[in-house]
């Protein structure tokens, strides 16, 4: 039996749910039957349950460590909007998480402001300078677009030192924040707090990307991604959506930067450079171009994957990691959504026959 | 006052005994990673990014702390050094700062790399009362015993290496025009903000602050542009590789100026050299570390036992780079303090010891230079002296000089 | 004036390096229509390997061509073992491969051969050129070769059936199939081309920067940024576009006041992001008219 057009469309961007298929055995995976359970809320909620408990059972180091995690992961996701679901490549979203935490931290050290606020401000400001930059950037395609995002992400740590803004942002040696305290009736530490307050924007955003991919604005966005002449003849507004994807694109990235920089209580040009963008992009991929579950496997690569590597060889760790991503490439070329999504297919498979 | 019973002073005497008698072994007082037969110190250093040319600053350090362990270590205990790659970014820093006091529980952390990574940990490390012993960096902002008592620093600091340049510009050339080559981050700009300084009001002599990105491919620009200002002062600040494009392209377009180095670029096997050994006649530089690659430490007794410990422990160590000279120095400064502490390891111990340094010296360091510390001291390595490249060799001239920025 | 003139004179100086990394960029794109990012490290890596050559007694040219015919087949090898079984994965997947590439030879080049700088020998010495102190010998002999390989790329991909059979696999791989060429091998060879080209390129720069590991990521930027301007479909193109960033960047370096210094790197990419907007292709690069 062949796979349906959909199925192999959606391989070839490694992508898991590309389109509902309207009817067929496929559909069986994707729509709960009435009266059954529907696995997959099943599993979003059991892992929700997990994240809350974590905390409370393990170390302050790994709730820090997890809280990471999940900032990595927003940020992914914003990077997956744009690049997996836009098919607009982007090497510059270092920049828009370097906004972002700069925003947190200048509202917090220059002018107070209760940190709860700066997620917000964050997402509006980069929210714009997304758009702003989406709009020159719908001239551009592939690798020219690489390049002009590629410039966006080097030109910010050079503006963050620019001596002439240092009374803001602290020039080259940065801003430090003083973490906030959590609310006094709540029986945790620092570290359980800031966990959840991540997590909560986590599932939040996490459910509004969801329903954004769902809707009819995600389907539009999809299209341009894979016919955009089509998506253009069918009456889309392909500059719109472009520029407004952009737009929401830095807005997650850029809450995820303000919630980093809670959790890291310092920010400064160097930890916002083209390497931050790169690594986006590889947990991009090994989470899954176009998943959305996929980011939280990215963000877990992102800081777990370099201590690995350096635990085998302290001097050869930039190798060591080369070698694993070539692996995971090599083991699952469609990230780990496809992966995942191919063992689904096949399990189906197994099971009708 | 009552009577004290015979029961009463029968049972004080034992301590009194104790309190009284130097002789007496001192209780032992562990903090966190202390046992008997071991001492856990943390570590991050760049191992992997941009910045891994210095991860051998941590390599050779462990190398160092091997040679300890195998001489029996400091009062009997072995010293376990771990260190973990930060990749030069702050968030990695902290995450493997925290790792190390919180998971590792290590006593205290030694010769953390680099200023924005020691920034970040900065607030983390005081806040949790953890020793921040020696910081592998030369930013001024260490010394603060005040506002951040756990952290101190240890090599001379940028600022007050600018101050002393411009002291010396000012009594060379007091009229020259200043043109100064510095690296767009905080050790640069620190190099600049001291020389500025330390020129005073005359700080308008220098007519071109010209910087460079580490991802420049040369500084050959610069050059030009500060001989077409009819620059006759040259500070150079930068690394050894834009130190060693800077020298030679001063020579190749024929300019002479009067070219100061900062000690961080005047290496010979790693500046020097590559640059052309003739044309480097003439540079002026500042030392508190000898050169390895100077024939002038050829007999030292000093440079001797850094080449056989290079030789037994880390023979894959470059022996021109001159981090592996200001590793084992580093090292050698926690042992001492490691040793003062006796018994006593306590944070509260290590910290107090590290603060009372009274003229120690290690091998390496140059003959004369000595590291003091005090309680609102936080500046261990304050001298250095001047030298002049003469072809082959540097020759030191002049007194020790203080720097004088707290 | 004088100093304009001197500034572009080492503008040039600086764009010969970067032009020469862009042809080499540009050779990979036209091979396998990707752009691979760790183009940079595997030219350090064989200039470091030239250097080994030297080091165990070899004489300059003996350790060049050594290095250029390692290259050649190290290319074709990662090609065969590394890039085939992924040829159908989806480019970013691909594009993170590139990623793995750059991280494995950067380590690696530091671990085996460290991170003191070595100075590297040039067969055209550093006098001045003419007498002119605005360049010297060695530029003006990066420039003639970089000229050269140009030229013989030409020669090669217009005029020689092999070249023919390259352009075709590339740009139409099954069309290409069946006119009887050997894609798999086209593009191996795009690939122990491009490696070469990377060889060369750093064994002409690594005389003015200095051998390290770290010594191409600049570089590589420029000569990106040079090649995309330039337009990727035409090296001519990049090796113009790799001057002219050369160019650009001092001048914005020297004549741009206040911010000029410190930003010359955000300057000199800002313009060619608006150059880009206004020829999107790149300055000579063709528009790809594709079907619907």
């Amino acid at each position: 039996m062949t796979a349906p057009p959909e199925e192999i469309a959606a391989a070839k961007e490694g992508l898991p749910f590309a389109a509902a298929p309207a009817a067929g055995p496929e559909a069986e995976l994707m729509v709960p039957r009435v009266g059954r359970i529907a696995y997959r809320e099943l599993a979003i909620g059991g892992a929700v349950l997990a994240a809350v408990i974590l905390p409370l059972v393990t170390s302050s180091f790994v709730t820090f460590q997890l809280t990471q995690v999940m900032v990595y992961a927003l940020a992914i996701l914003g990077l997956n909007l744009l690049t997996g679901f836009n098919g607009q490549f982007s090497l510059g979203h270092s920049a828009f998480y370097g906004i972002g935490a700069y925003t947190a931290a200048i509202l917090m050290h220059n002018y107070g402001v209760f940190y709860l606020w700066t997620l917000p401000a964050a997402g509006a400001v980069c929210f714009v300078v997304g758009f702003l930059f989406g709009l020159p950037a719908l001239r551009l395609q592939n690798l020219y677009l690489a390049l002009a995002t590629f410039t966006l992400a080097t030109v910010m740590p050079q503006i963050l030192k620019f001596h002439g803004l240092e009374a803001w942002t602290g020039g080259v040696q940065g801003l430090v924040i003083d973490q906030p305290d959590p609310p006094a009736f709540l029986p945790v530490d620092t570290d359980q707090w800031l966990y959840y307050v991540t997590l909560a924007v986590l599932l939040l955003m996490f459910a509004a990307a969801s329903n954004l991919i769902r809707s009819r604005s995600g389907r539009a966005i999809m299209a341009i991604r894979d016919h955009p002449i089509a998506a253009a003849a069918m009456g889309i507004n392909l500059s719109l959506y472009k520029t407004l994807t952009f737009g929401v694109s830095a807005l997650f990235t850029g809450v995820a930067g303000a919630l980093g920089a809670l959790a890291v209580a310092f920010v400064a040009p160097d930890s916002f450079t083209i390497f931050l963008s790169i690594a986006l992009l590889v947990g991009l991929v090994i989470g899954g171009v176009g998943s959305i579950p996929g980011c939280l496997i990215g963000g877990l690569f992102v800081l777990y994957v370099p201590n690995i590597a350096e635990s085998v060889s302290t001097g050869l760790a930039g190798a060591i990691y080369g070698v694993i991503l070539l692996i995971v490439i090599f083991a699952m070329p469609a990230g780990t959504a496809g992966f995942a999504r191919m063992v689904f297919a096949r399990l189906a498979r197994l099971r009708r026959s | 006052m009552n009577r004290l019973s015979r029961r009463t002073i029968l049972a004080a005497a034992p301590s009194a005994l104790v309190l009284a008698s130097p002789f007496v072994a001192r209780a032992k007082n562990y903090g966190p990673g202390v046992t008997d037969t071991e001492i856990k110190i943390g570590n991050t250093s760049p191992y992997s990014g941009p910045a891994s040319s210095y991860g051998t600053i941590g390599k050779a350090q462990s190398a160092y702390y091997k040679m300890i362990n195998e001489q029996g270590g400091v009062n009997g205990r072995k010293i376990n050094f771990i260190s973990y790659d930060d990749a030069y970014t702050p968030p990695k820093a902290v995450e493997m700062v925290r790792k190390l006091v919180e998971q590792d529980q290590v006593l205290f952390t030694a010769a953390t790399l680099g200023t924005p990574t020691n920034s970040a940990i900065w607030q983390y490390m005081n806040q949790k009362k953890v020793p921040q012993l020696f910081v592998a960096t030369g930013a001024t902002k260490w010394d603060d015993p005040k506002g951040h008592p756990w952290t101190i620093g240890w090599q001379p600091n940028y600022q007050s290496e600018g101050r002393i340049y411009a002291a010396y510009i000012l009594k060379e050339k007091p009229d020259g025009k200043i043109g100064v080559l510095y690296q767009n981050d905080d050790f640069g700009k620190d190099y600049v903000k001291g020389l500025k300084d330390g020129l005073g009001d005359k700080a308008k002599l220098v007519v071109l602050e010209a910087s460079y990105e580490t991802t420049d491919p040369t500084v050959d620009s610069q050059i030009v542009d500060m001989k077409a200002k009819g620059v006759d002062v040259f500070v150079n600040t930068a690394i050894p590789k834009f130190a060693a494009q800077a020298i030679r392209k001063t020579a190749e377009i024929g300019w002479k100026p009067l070219h100061v180095l900062a000690s961080i670029g005047n290496s010979v096997a790693a500046t020097l050299k590559p640059a052309g050994l003739d044309n480097a006649k003439d540079i002026v530089s500042d030392f508190y570390l000898k050169d390895p690659n100077d024939v002038q430490w050829k007999d030292d007794a000093g440079y001797k036992e850094w080449v056989a410990f290079m030789d037994k422990f880390y023979p894959e160590g470059d022996k021109s780079d001159a981090g592996n000279v200001y590793a084992p120095s580093n090292a050698a400064t926690v042992v001492q303090v490691l040793k003062q502490c006796g018994d006593e390891l306590t944070r509260e111990n290590v910290i107090k010891q590290a603060a009372s340094l009274k003229d120690f010296t290690v091998p390496m360091l140059l003959p004369g230079v000595k590291i003091n510390t005090g309680a609102t001291d936080f500046a261990p390595i304050k001298q250095v002296q001047m030298g002049k490249f003469d072809g082959t060799q540097w020759r030191l001239f002049g007194p020790l000089i203080a720097g004088a920025v707290t | 004036m004088e100093l304009l003139l001197q500034q572009i004179m080492a503008g040039l100086a600086n764009g010969a390096i970067y032009a020469c990394m862009a042809l080499a960029v540009v050779m990979i794109f036209q091979a396998i229509d990707h752009l691979n990012f760790a183009q940079g490290e595997m030219a350090m890596f064989s200039t470091f390997v030239a250097w080994q050559f030297m080091e165990w007694g070899q004489n300059y040219w003996v350790a060049f061509v050594a290095a250029v015919v390692v290259s050649f087949i190290a290319g074709v090898l990662i090609d065969r073992v590394l890039f085939r079984p992924i040829r159908n994965a989806p480019v970013l997947s691909q594009v993170v491969a590139f990623i793995a590439l750059f991280s494995v030879f950067n380590s690696s080049a530091g671990q085996i051969w460290n991170y003191t700088i070595k100075s590297f020998p040039t067969p055209f010495g550093h006098k001045p050129l003419f007498g002119i102190s605005l360049i010297d010998t060695h530029e003006a002999g990066m420039i003639g070769v970089t000229v050269l390989l140009l030229l013989l790329l030409y020669v090669f991909f217009r005029g020689t059936r092999l070249g023919l059979a390259m352009r075709a696999a590339a740009a139409n791989p099954e069309s290409a199939r069946l006119c009887g060429i050997r894609v798999g091998w086209m593009t191996a060879l795009g690939w122990g081309m491009a490696a070469a080209i990377g060889a060369v390129a750093g064994i002409l720069i690594a005389p003015v920067v200095f051998l390290e590991p770290n010594m191409m990521l600049g570089v590589l930027l420029y000569g990106f940024a040079g090649a995309v301007m330039g337009g990727l479909t035409s090296p001519g193109g990049a090796v113009v576009g790799g001057f002219a960033v050369g160019v650009i960047e001092n001048l914005a370096g020297t004549f741009i006041p206040y911010f000029g210094r410190e930003l010359k790197l955000s300057i000199a990419l800002i313009v060619i992001v608006v150059v880009l907007m206004i020829r999107p292709n790149g300055i000579f690069g063709r528009r790809i008219v594709s079907r619907v």
